[in-house]
């Protein structure tokens, strides 16, 4: 990696922009199949959302996201990752502690699961054997089309409309069974399906975070249902749904994403914030930096969110007005933030002292439908949650490289936050909202205050300054049906081209969307690529 | 944590292999000795206990319990009188078999079923559909504790707790009392032997099974792993959910799923002529049994001695004959001009000692479900696939008379 220009020449076959995990993982297709590709980014380091800092000698952070479930298996085995460091280590657990003491301990092990939710009732338990077991079919049935291009709905060419038609046949052929849950989730809320399938409450907050998890929904909206099945179409080694956590976190991951992408010969340049994309007649022609360096190439893919690749890196004006104005409507709305801690020691939770591997995964403060909703109706009105929810994972748990012995770092995913404060401004509550997610934890954990010993609070404002993520929102876009496959980022233009020739898009703008997937990176670059041949 | 089942405190101390496993969510033995062939030679030769508690246990009680589970079970429960048992298995609609268990009548108000997996709920939904009320299902597993007590001198060593055994015959239930706790007695077993099942409340776990032992000390009473329960339930020709079929309802595709007759309980259905009574699956296991759809059946594969030993022989092994009890899947093929000419597949594998054969339990085509074919098994003879000759198998390759006997003393070797 280097900061300086490359002098020899200021021509590629292929410049991508942002060296996010999308722009590492395109860049890395595009260099394996013999481009002379640059990968220009901002920052002095790369990963965008996906990296790992060192606050405080020895802690290491995930400043933003922090596990992986939905990487696309097939970019571990055409980017050799393994051989360039890949390991993602389990995240077994989830702990979900409830108000007066209760909670629920589940691990991997769907009998011991099975008892330990029938404590609270054993409908509940079995109810929850038969949805995740639905559930998982229906990923694993919607699968192959997470990992294509989708069709394109405004276009005549003769393979979208055989894709439309497949698409059709597919939806017909699904199981009925399996069919009638994914029109479940794309109608109903959250909250209605947890509502008909379980008498609990806590049991309904466990499956309910998924339904709000980086979106601006309750969990009794409408929209909760998709953003639910959108975290379950993940894995960990197969076992649908479950999450894992890279070794080093996410910018470990995002590491091995850039010395795979240069093993396949892809120059990689930081500090380096491209201030537009030049183009002629119609055609990209390069990108000019910020310190006014030119840089030539007859394909330039813009890795960030929609807003960055359609209204600042180029000319709006020089885009079709239909689009334009279908991008005005989409929805970034940032309503998450993270707080992390270095801890001296782990938090306790009253009556589990001696339960070792209580934190070896995910815990999960958000106790009932209510307890989210109510964090939600506050933020509607403007303002921070004063109890939020919060999706915790003490990563040195299962990484020690990520503190010093026998203390921890804690990420805190907090929930809701909204980028637009009705009051104030970001630069001025940062604290109070750490103040607030300490508090709340302290709640949970008695004592918790006592041991951090440092704390780092990242608010939507910072993550939109930071990775450029407009409005902070950490999917480069809501999650709604409105936003996703065949709109992602808008109806016609969801196949990764723009509409300069030779302009492209493959950040989680595009299909399948948000997360540590990869997915928009490896099929954005099979469009490249496809193009490539097709012209040559 | 896992879970201990009521007997636990106790068995923890006699379980001499340090080795336990998990069952639904519990610790259980797979041996207590370190030969399994002497739990074995137990059920066969003197007296077995096993702890069978993980078993999920429903309660069907109310003036509506026996409407439920006539609609919900494939056999009719409305067929056998108070005070009997009925081995029995439920379906979906579509006529896959979702589990199959144990009822046992104690009164027209009130029935006990034991289950492998979790069912309260489902049953529950089908009382709802039935305008029945949910309470009429009760899960009730943690109240009891279940011990199978299994083999010849079964019956000697209860009558010395009780005479409630004396009269009660093959699949008869009672209650009565040991060590001066209620239990619920059913002559019914997992092994193909005499044998009984004691249904013992929670709190007088500890004092039933120390009775038990007690009675049984001069009889060779042994308690039994689930090895060796599983080596047994073999040559009875008993199904193991999970590993000669699964349960329709966490099936991802038909492939999975399977028919009773397809499981080879043809026999269950037979009754269906004789009666309209509508329960789940009615419409599509009548429409299988029409067109004969059925894609296969279960069946036992008695493999042939000679060709056993001849196969290891060449390899220059001797044939494993010790202990062998396997759960993995070995393809069977027709014995046709084609070679390797695929037929279906083995579920369960076991070398009977005391048939001095190998026997397995298959899923075969229905042309060749006739007594006496001869198919080709596909074992592995160091490291290699090798066939031998096995010949169909209907039924329970082990079957003593004292299983059934009804006369006193025939229960005695
Ligand atoms: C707080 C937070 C928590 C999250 N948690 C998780 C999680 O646990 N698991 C998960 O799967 N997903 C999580 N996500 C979502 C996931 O991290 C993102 O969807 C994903 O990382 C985005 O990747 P990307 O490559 O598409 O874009 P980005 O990561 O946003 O990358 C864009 C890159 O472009 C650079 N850039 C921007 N403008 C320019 C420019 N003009 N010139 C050059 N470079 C530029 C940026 O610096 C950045 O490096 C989280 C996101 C956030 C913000």
């Amino acid at each position: 990696m280097s900061t300086e220009p490359q002098s020899a020449s200021l021509r590629y076959d292929a410049v991508v922009i942002g060296a996010g995990h999308n722009g590492l993982v395109h860049a890395g297709y595009l260099a394996r199949a013999g481009m002379r590709t640059l990968l220009l980014e901002q920052r002095h380091l790369v990963g965008g959302a996906a990296i790992t800092e060192e606050l405080l000698p020895g802690f290491r952070f995930t400043t933003f996201s922090y596990a992986i479930s939905l990487l696309r298996p097939e970019i571990v085995d055409d980017l050799d990752l393994v051989e360039h460091g890949l390991m993602v280590l389990p995240l077994a657990n989830t702990f979900q502690p409830g108000l007066n003491g209760e909670y629920l301990a589940l691990g991997p092990d769907a009998d011991a699961n099975y008892h330990e939710i029938a404590r609270f009732s054993a409908e509940d338990a079995e109810a929850a054997r038969d949805l995740d077991h639905l559930i998982a079919r229906l990923c694993v049935a919607l699968k192959p089309w997470m990992d294509r291009i989708p069709p394109n709905v405004r276009s005549n060419d003769p393979a979208d409309l055989e894709a439309l038609a497949e698409l059709r046949a597919f939806m017909e052929g699904l199981d009925p069974e399996v069919r009638a849950l994914g029109e479940r989730f794309a109608s109903s809320s959250a909250a209605e399906i947890l509502d008909e399938t379980f008498e609990h409450d806590l049991v309904k907050s466990l499956y309910a975070s998924s339904g709000i998890i980086g979106s601006m929904v309750s969990p009794r909206d409408r929209e909760s249902g998709l953003v639910w099945l959108f975290h379950k179409m993940g894995e960990y080694d197969g076992s649908p749904g479950s999450w894992g956590f890279h070794k080093g976190g996410n910018g470990g991951f995002t590491q091995v994403l850039a010395r795979a992408c240069e093993a396949f010969g892809g120059e990689i340049r930081t500090e380096a914030r491209v201030r537009r994309v030049l183009h002629e007649g119609g055609t990209v022609r390069g990108v000019e930096l910020e310190d006014g360096q030119r840089i030539e190439a007859p394909v330039v893919v813009s890795a960030l969110d929609p807003r960055q690749t359609f209204t600042r890196l180029v000319d709006p004006a020089d885009m079709p007005a239909d689009l334009i104005e279908h991008l005005e409507g989409y929805k970034y709305q940032g309503s998450a933030s993270k707080v992390n801690f270095a801890l001296s020691d782990l938090p306790t939770f009253p009556g589990l002292e001696d339960k070792p591997d209580l934190f070896r995964g995910f815990t999960n403060l958000g106790p009932s439908i209510d307890y989210l909703h109510q964090a939600f109706t506050e933020a509607k009105e403007g303002r921070f949650s004063r109890r939020p929810f919060i999706d915790c994972c003490i990563q040195s748990t299962v990484d020690p490289g990520m503190s010093p012995p026998g203390k921890h770092v804690m990420s805190c995913f907090v929930m809701y936050t909204p980028y637009q404060l009705a009051e104030g401004t970001w630069d001025d509550q940062r604290d109070a909202l750490g103040d607030t997610v300490q508090e709340t934890l302290e709640e949970f954990f008695p004592g918790f205050s006592e041991l951090v010993l440092h704390r780092e609070v990242v608010t939507p404002l910072d993550i939109e300054r930071a990775v450029g993520l407009s409005e902070g929102n950490i999917f480069a876009g809501e999650l709604f049906d409105s936003q996703l496959f065949l709109n992602r980022p808008a109806p016609g233009w969801n196949q990764y081209r723009t509409p300069l020739s030779g302009y492209y898009q493959c950040g989680s703008g595009t299909h399948p969307g948000g997360c540590v997937s990869g997915g928009p990176g490896m099929l954005a670059a099979r469009q490249v690529l496809r193009d490539a041949q097709a012209g040559a | 944590m896992p879970q201990s089942t009521p007997f636990q405190p106790r068995l923890s101390g006699l379980n001499q292999t340090g080795v336990w496993k998990l069952w639904a969510g519990y610790t259980v033995a797979p041996a207590y000795q370190h030969s399994i062939s002497t739990e074995y030679y137990a059920i066969r030769n003197s007296a077995a206990l096993l702890d069978t508690s993980p078993l999920f246990k429903l309660r069907f009680a109310g003036p509506s319990a026996e409407t439920l589970l006539r609609h919900a079970m494939v056999r009719d429960v409305g067929a056998i009188a108070d005070g009997r048992a009925q081995y029995t298995c439920w379906c979906d609609r579509r006529g896959y078999v979702l589990q199959d268990g144990v009822v046992l009548r104690l009164s027209s108000e009130d029935f006990l079923l034991t289950a492998a997996e979790p069912t309260l709920k489902y049953f529950r939904d089908l009382a709802s559909d039935l305008g029945i009320a949910r309470e009429t299902v009760q899960d009730v597993s943690l109240d009891y504790g279940i011990l199978a007590l299994q083999g010849p001198l079964a019956h000697r060593i209860l009558a010395r707790l009780t005479d409630a055994a004396d009269g009660l015959r093959y699949f008869g239930v009672t209650r009565c009392a040991i060590a001066s706790h209620g239990v619920i007695l059913s002559r019914t077993g997992y092994t193909g032997d005499l044998g009984y099942e004691l249904w013992v409340p929670r709190e007088g776990a500890l004092p039933v099974l120390d009775a038990l032992l007690e009675a049984g000390r001069g009889d060779n009473l042994t308690m039994m792993g689930t090895t060796a329960l599983k080596m047994a339930r073999v040559e009875a020709g008993l199904l193991l959910m999970d590993v000669d079929f699964r349960s329709s309802r966490h099936a991802w595709v038909d492939e999975q799923r399977e028919t009773p007759a397809e499981l080879g309980w043809a026999w269950m259905l037979r009754a269906m002529e004789r009666s309209d009574r509508d329960f789940v699956g009615r419409g599509a296991i009548e429409q299988e049994l029409a067109t004969g759809s059925s894609r296969w059946t279960t069946t036992g594969l008695a493999v042939d001695v000679h060709d056993y030993e001849r196969v290891h022989d060449e390899a220059g092994i001797l044939a494993p004959r010790h202990e062998v009890y396997e759960e993995t899947t070995m393809s069977v093929y027709r014995r046709s001009e084609t070679p390797w000419d695929y037929a279906g597949y083995a579920t369960s594998f076991h070398y009977s000692s005391l048939l001095r054969r190998p026997l397995a339990l298959a899923k075969i085509p229905m042309d060749l479900a006739v007594e006496g074919t001869e198919v080709d098994l596909e074992l592995t003879v160091i490291r290699r696939p090798q066939n031998v000759l096995a010949r169909v198998h209907g039924g329970s390759f082990f079957n003593p008379e004292r299983k059934i006997a009804v006369a006193e003393g025939v229960q005695n070797p």
